[in-house]
């Protein structure tokens, strides 16, 4: 009973960030936010029972895209002034109308389950580890990653390509 | 312990269809682009915790945690590529604003 309080402070924690990172007129707290809702679902995934991908989510949603976050904010202009304040005259409707959304579907969404008689089957003991079902059964997915990986590098190198007929090259 | 897990079961259907509702909401009430993808970020945990706790009430973690890391990694990259465009779109109209970027011309 006690995991179950767990999981509920957990989930309502995630819920919390997520609609205060969405509501916010500063990027930078909202990146942070971010950075928190990362942490908070790994530790969501540690109680589910999926350690290595609780350490994927870590070091790479929770770290690296921080960072990716971060360093483009920083190489950015921030907003002015009248910007900032027609930001924040929009912030208060959104403070106002997101949590009513977020009550509202939360409700659609509880009346939509009641109907499930689905009886979960949890896992106490993992009888295949993590990694032997990833070498062996998932292979087409370390493919397609590998794939992407490249697929990210190439669209970078060529994003930043310094173009001198553009007239963009020193 | 089945009746517990059932109601668990049932928090976790209503958490990650919320958190989907957030990051839609985030990315279609501001103009700024980084905003956006952070939208699209809370929209992706949600779909995260949706596929987890799918495979922890089946009895097959171990299924769901490749798949959970092929997103994490497609992930990365659509934010690698998105900030790349960001920062060209910023040399070129000095602005955030996805309003400003109207024209497709090169």
């Amino acid at each position: 009973m006690d995991l179950m309080y767990i999981h509920i402070l957990l989930l309502g924690l995630i819920i919390s960030f997520s609609v205060i990172a969405a509501v916010n007129t500063r990027i930078i707290k909202a990146a942070i936010l971010l950075a928190f809702i990362s942490l908070l679902t790994t530790l969501v995934l540690f109680l589910l029972k999926m350690p290595l991908a609780a350490i994927f989510e870590l070091s790479v949603c929770a770290g690296l895209i921080t960072v990716i976050f971060i360093s483009v904010i920083s190489l950015t202009n921030p907003l002015t002034r009248e910007e900032r304040a027609e930001e924040k005259t929009k912030m208060f409707k959104r403070v106002v109308f997101l949590p009513v959304i977020v009550l509202v579907c939360g409700a659609a969404f509880y009346m939509l389950e009641k109907s499930v008689d689905f009886i979960p089957v949890v896992s106490d003991a993992v009888s295949v580890s993590a990694e032997t079902g990833m070498w062996n059964t998932r292979q087409i997915d370390l493919a397609g990653q590998i794939i992407i990986i490249l697929t990210g590098v190439f669209g970078v190198i060529a994003l930043f390509k310094d173009n001198k007929d553009d007239g963009g090259g020193k | 312990m089945s009746y517990e897990s059932l109601v668990l079961f049932k928090l976790y259907l209503i958490t990650a269809p919320l958190l989907f509702v957030v990051g839609i909401y985030a990315v279609i009430t501001t103009r700024n682009i980084i905003a956006m993808i952070i939208g699209l970020e809370i929209m992706t945990k949600g779909v995260t915790i949706l596929l987890a706790a799918a495979g922890y009430f089946n009895g097959k973690p171990q299924l769901v945690e490749p798949l959970i890391i092929t997103m994490i990694v497609v992930e990365v990259v659509i934010l690698m590529i998105s900030a790349g465009y960001i920062i060209n779109i910023v040399k070129k109209h000095n602005s955030l604003d996805v309003s400003n970027i109207n024209k497709l011309k090169g």
